[in-house]
Parts: structure tokens; sequence; C-alpha cells
């Protein structure tokens, strides 16, 4: 188990840096919200779902894309404006998706897929499917209005949905105190009558908890169930660098987040020869899907009025 | 000292804002993220040092309730200010706007009024793709009670901002992220551009060329092009396209005889099709005319270069298109790019 997390969260860090690497080429020309950071949420949950479980992402979704088995080569194509992909091109570093995986999709709109995710779990529990759904979301998403609303009607449907809110504190540089008059997210989602848990970013207790929470569902129990998980975003709210010197927060704040990197105390947890072993597997899977993006042509020109329809 | 013949359009506006705000103690801005250091590409810098948070505000993620929060804020005697990073994220706002602003005047016999104006900028290039490139300014121009406006210098941002603000009626005033790096003269003092007043922007003769937001550029550049063949594009800037000035436009068609509207939109009910209903309503019967639109490619925004920019018309394809409609058929003419009518270069990664 402690191999197989360490190989989602490498890879999933690994992927972004090169994608931060490469940013400054305008090979990739989309806007990037790097999830730097904030892997270990998207691997915990992600970790306690199956192939055929649904999730709903946002734009800040690279992390939660690729933990839950998103298509790595089709990801960097996507970025790099390529035919082959998760979109064609079409959708960009904000709309990944994965249908085959389980991923429904990001909207650039905040908020606007908790309402979907609620839908889709209303499908699930009318057709009595046995998978569950995930909505994973911001701490500014909760500033809208969709938020209450889509949490009322999950909790009145009793729905068989999973809310994992990744509380890092930012909605792009306002904190979440200049924005809540009270910022216990999981209360608010509380008071319309669905358990709730307040996680940090350790990665096997997110994944006991959530697991937790699939089993239940999984079997026949009722939801919603509501994660409000503190995070931190390493880098700038959008693009590869980093802005402490912007003034809106310290380095001293992120310092502690840093010392507990997931990451690296995972690498940790194995013996070095097992960890080498991961580690070089996962730079060639990189190092072939920056290929691919590379090689592969941009839609042709027919592509431009592909699929407005179904 | 500020070059007031090379001030920028991004400065124009926080101008305009700081001085109608010094100006009328009633003027307030509010909306997410104009009071972090980006200021909104800068359009409302200075103004939280200068006004205070009380007048200067970011607000939290709440598009719909902000908004009817501006209304009630006019209806006790404000004028605020509020802004949007994007266009598309008004459609949060869309009840509030079309339902509550619009009506309020009309509805309530008078006897209130809603001086109340909405920045929102439309996105372009870097991969913005679907949700962040709209321009759907037309979703207002239909609804009676609201007014539109949507500047493309540095000075029509300035007069018409300040013309927005002063204006007892909901204001929706459109930008583009693209026209923030236009430059151009601006005066130092208030002054206002009102609604319902085109402005030639390049005298012609023989087609009529009506580019809206940042199509307004484009279709300056196919001018130049046009040169090529000998052609003299007259080119109009609506400025306010709701009210519409009809009889500028008109005016020029019934000298040239040809009308292209070129719109930062999708055709189909867009502004184009309005323009080009109301001079044909104007004009018909008294001249034979003909009437012809560019805009959005019909899909949504893709945002790999190699489709966006098959998505947008650009100076090169206007002027084909004008061309081709002087001749009456397609003539395969499409001028080479020229360094000096080049897009400017954006780079991300917003
Ligand atoms: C409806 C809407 N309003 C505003 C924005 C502009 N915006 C983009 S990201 C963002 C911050 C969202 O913060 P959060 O939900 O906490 O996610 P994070 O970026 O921190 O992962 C904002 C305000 C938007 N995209 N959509
Ligand atoms: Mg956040």
């Amino acid at each position: 188990m402690i191999a197989k997390f360490y190989e989602s969260l490498y890879r999933i860090r690994r992927v972004e840096e090169e994608v931060a690497k490469v940013y400054p080429t305008d090979k990739i020309k989309s806007p990037v919200h790097l999830s730097i950071g904030q892997e270990a949420v998207a691997v915990g949950v992600c970790e306690a779902l199956q192939p055929e479980d649904i999730v709903f992402i946002t734009y800040r979704s690279h992390a939660a894309y690729l933990a839950k088995g998103g298509n790595l080569k089709a990801m960097i194509a996507e970025l790099y404006g390529k035919v082959t992909g998760s979109a064609k091109g079409k959708g960009g570093s904000m709309h990944l998706v994965d249908v085959a995986n389980g991923i429904m999709g990001a909207s650039a709109v905040v908020g606007t897929t908790i309402a979907n995710s609620i839908g889709y779990a209303y499908g699930v529990k009318l057709k009595r499917q046995n998978n569950i759904v995930v909505c994973f979301f911001g701490d500014g998403a909760t500033d809208e209005g969709v938020f209450y609303e889509s949490m009322n009607f999950a909790a009145l449907k009793k729905l068989p949905i999973i809310f994992i809110c990744e509380n890092n504190g930012y909605a792009i540089h306002t904190a979440q105190a200049k924005r809540q008059s009270v910022p216990d997210i999981a209360a608010k989602a509380a008071v319309f009558g669905m358990p709730i848990e307040r996680l940090g970013d350790d990665v096997l207790h997110l994944y006991e908890r959530i697991s937790a929470a699939v089993e239940t569902l999984r079997s026949g129990g009722t939801g919603p169930f509501f994660f409000e998980c503190e995070t931190y975003r390493w880098k700038e709210h959008v693009g590869p660098s980093e802005d402490y010197n912007a003034g809106y927060r310290a380095k001293t704040e992120a310092e502690p987040w840093m010392q507990q990197d997931q990451v690296q105390k995972f690498a940790m947890m194995l013996d070095p020869q097992q960890r080498q072993q991961i580690e070089q597997a996962v730079e060639i899977e990189i190092a072939e899907a920056f290929e691919f993006a590379e090689n592969s042509p941009f839609p042709p020109d027919a592509e431009l009025y592909d699929g407005v329809f179904a | 000292m500020m070059n007031r013949n090379n001030v920028s359009y991004v400065d124009a506006i926080s101008e305009a804002t700081a001085q109608e705000m010094a100006y009328d103690p009633s003027v307030i801005v509010f909306g997410l993220d104009v009071d972090d250091h980006k200021a909104i590409q800068g359009t409302t810098k200075g103004l939280l040092a200068k006004f205070g948070p009380d007048r200067v505000f970011g607000t939290p993620l709440s598009e719909d309730a902000m908004t009817g929060a501006a209304i009630g804020m006019a209806m006790c005697g404000l004028r605020p200010i509020h802004v949007h990073i994007r266009m598309d994220f008004m459609m949060l706002a869309m009840n509030q706007l079309v339902n509550i602003a619009a009506k309020t005047h009309y509805m309530y016999g008078g006897q209130i009024r809603l001086p109340m104006v909405v920045r929102s900028m439309i996105g372009k290039s870097w991969g913005q793709g679907a949700q962040h490139s709209q321009g759907l300014y037309s979703f207002f121009m239909h609804v009676p009670g609201l007014k539109v406006v949507a500047p493309t210098t540095p000075f029509d941002a300035k007069g018409c901002l300040i013309s927005a603000i002063r204006d007892n009626n909901p204001v929706v005033y459109v930008e583009h992220r693209i026209l923030h790096f236009q430059k151009g003269p601006v005066p130092e003092e208030l002054y206002e551009v009102g609604p319902g007043k085109a402005r030639i922007t390049a005298a012609g003769s023989d087609i009529t060329l009506v580019g809206i937001s940042h199509m307004q550029i484009e279709c300056l550049r196919a001018k130049h092009y046009l040169q090529e063949k000998g052609i003299n594009a007259e080119v109009i800037d609506p400025i306010w396209l709701s009210p519409l000035d009809v009889d500028t436009i008109a005016a020029s068609v019934r000298k040239t005889g040809h009308l292209l509207v070129v719109d930062n939109d999708w055709a189909t009910c867009g502004a184009s099709a309005e323009i080009m209903a109301a001079v044909t309503e104007r004009l018909q019967g008294e001249m034979r005319f003909t009437v012809h639109r560019m805009g959005f490619a019909n899909t949504s925004c893709p945002p790999t270069p190699s489709l966006e920019y098959l998505f947008y018309p650009n100076g090169r394809t206007v002027a084909a298109k004008a061309f081709d409609i002087l001749k009456g058929s397609a003539q395969n003419w499409l001028p080479n790019e020229r360094p000096d009518l080049k897009e400017i270069e954006f780079r991300g990664p917003f």
C-alpha cells in the first residue's frame, strides 16, 4: 500500500514539476493551476475508490485526475493543445476529462460542478448502480450559493455522494477569513444533516476515513458524506511560479506544510531500492508522455466544428 | 508625469474611477479581487489606498448575491461599480440583472432608479477556452432597461466609464483583455462619452466596416490591407451597443452601399444581427445595398492555438471578406500578414 501511494504521490508531483519546467517555453499555452502541495488529498481520496466510481473535479485538478487513473499522455497532450489530448485540444488544462476512468470533467466557473455531481448521484441512486460519486471543490466554491443549494438537495435525497472540500485557505489571493464570516466549512455542511469530518493532508488517515464512507455507501448505507480537507497550495494561483513575495501570504505560512510534505514522508517509508524502482518507472512514463505530446499533431482545421452537437 | 498622448486603456479606467470617486462620494467599487495586488489587470490599482476599504472591497465568490446587493446599494443612493474579471461570470448574475435591475425603474412606476455599473472583461488567447472567452453582451442588449457599452480606445474607456457611472440606469460596461493593451490620448479632466453615439474611426467610401469590441482593432487592420487593393473602407465603432446609434451606421451605408459587421461574439442573435436588421429597416426601399457579418466560429472557443486562430475573425480575413463583397463573388484573396498589423503576442498564464 505504501509503495502504491508513494507512486501516485510522486507521479503527480513530478508531472506538475515538469509542467512548470516546460511552461516558460510557451509550448503549453493554457492557464495552469498547479496542485503542487495538494497531492495528498487527491491520492488519499482516490485510492479509496474503484475505477467505476465517478469524480467531478475542478480547474485545479491535475492531481485528482491522475490519482483517479486519468490517462497521463492524454493529459499532457491536452495541455499542449494536441489532437491526442483528453479533449482533442478543445478543453485545455482547466477542463480535464476521462470518462473511461470515471472523471466527468472540470469547470472553470467555480462551484458549478458541485450541482452537476449531485445530479449524477441522483442518477446513480435511481438506477440502483453500485458506484459512488465524489465531488472535489475548493474553499472558494463554498462562498457560492450553489454550494448551499446543492448540500441541501444532496442531504434531502440522501444521495450516494462524498463531498471533498480542498481547503487551501485562499481563493486566488483572498484568504478565507476575508470572505467568510464563519470559516468552518464542515459546520456549514453539517447544518443540512450529513456526517462531516475535518481532515488534514495525512494520506493514510484520509484513505482510512474516505474508505469508511465508501464502505457505508457500497453496502447500501445512505449519503451524503462531507470531508473538509486542509491543504496548502505551494505555487501561485495560476502559472508555474511561486508568489510568496506578492504580499498576500508569507513563506512562513507554507513552511510547516512543506516540512510535512507527504511525498517526502512516503519516500522515507520505503526501502531505497524499492523507492528508486518506483521513481525510475515514473520518470520514464513522464518522459514518454511529454514526448507523446510534443510529437502529436495539432487538431486539423475540420475539428473546429466537430462535436458542437452529439 | 504621465504622457497624456500615450495612456493605456487600463490606466484610463483606473483614472476615471478614481476621479469619479473623488468627485462623488456615493461611488463605490467592489468585486472579486478588486483589492488584491493584481488589481484586475491594474484597472483598480491605487483605489483601495486612496479611498479605503469601505468604498473599495473584494467580495466573496457570490456573483448572484453581490449583483443583488449592488441593486440595493443603488436603491439606497450609492453608485456601485461591480467588477467581474471575466464576462462569463456574469451568467451567475442573470436573474438580478434581467429580472430586477432592468425592470425596477419601469415596474415601480419610476419611483426607484438604479445607477449602477457592471464592469467585465472578455478573455482571449493563451487557451482561455470555452468558459473564459465569451462576449455575451447581446444577452443584455436584448433587455429593455439595461444599457450596454463596449469602448475600444483608452479615450472612450475613460469617457464611457464616467458616463456609465453618472447614468441613472444599470450599465453593462464591457472590456476586452486584449484591448487593455491599447494606448492613446486621454485628457486628464473629466469628460463623458455618452450613450447612443457611434464614432467613425476611419473615413472611407467603398464599404462600411462596423467592428465591435476587439473586432474594432481587426477592422482597422482590415482597412490597411484593403488599401493594397485600392479599396477605401469606412470603419465605425458603435461604442454603445444599447442604445445603438443606427443613424451613423445607416448614413455610412447610404454612402458605401455595403455593410460588414464584425462582432466579437457569435453571429446568431448577436449584436451583428441587430445592427444589420436596424440598418436594413432604415434603408430598405430607399436604395440597393448589401449586409454581411462575421463573428466567432459557431462553436465553443477551443483553447488549442491551431483552432483558436480559426475561431476568430482577424484583419486579414475581414479584408478578404470585404473584397469578396465588393467583387460580388469569392476572390480567394488573403493578404499576407504585415508585421505592423500583427496581433500582440499575449503571454499567459492568464
Ligand atoms: C463563478 C466564478 N467566479 C470567479 C471566478 C474567478 N476565480 C477563478 S479561481 C477562483 C478561486 C477559487 O478558489 P477555490 O475554490 O478555493 O479553489 P483554489 O483555486 O484555491 O483551488 C476564482 C475566484 C471563477 N472562475 N468563477
Ligand atoms: Mg482555495
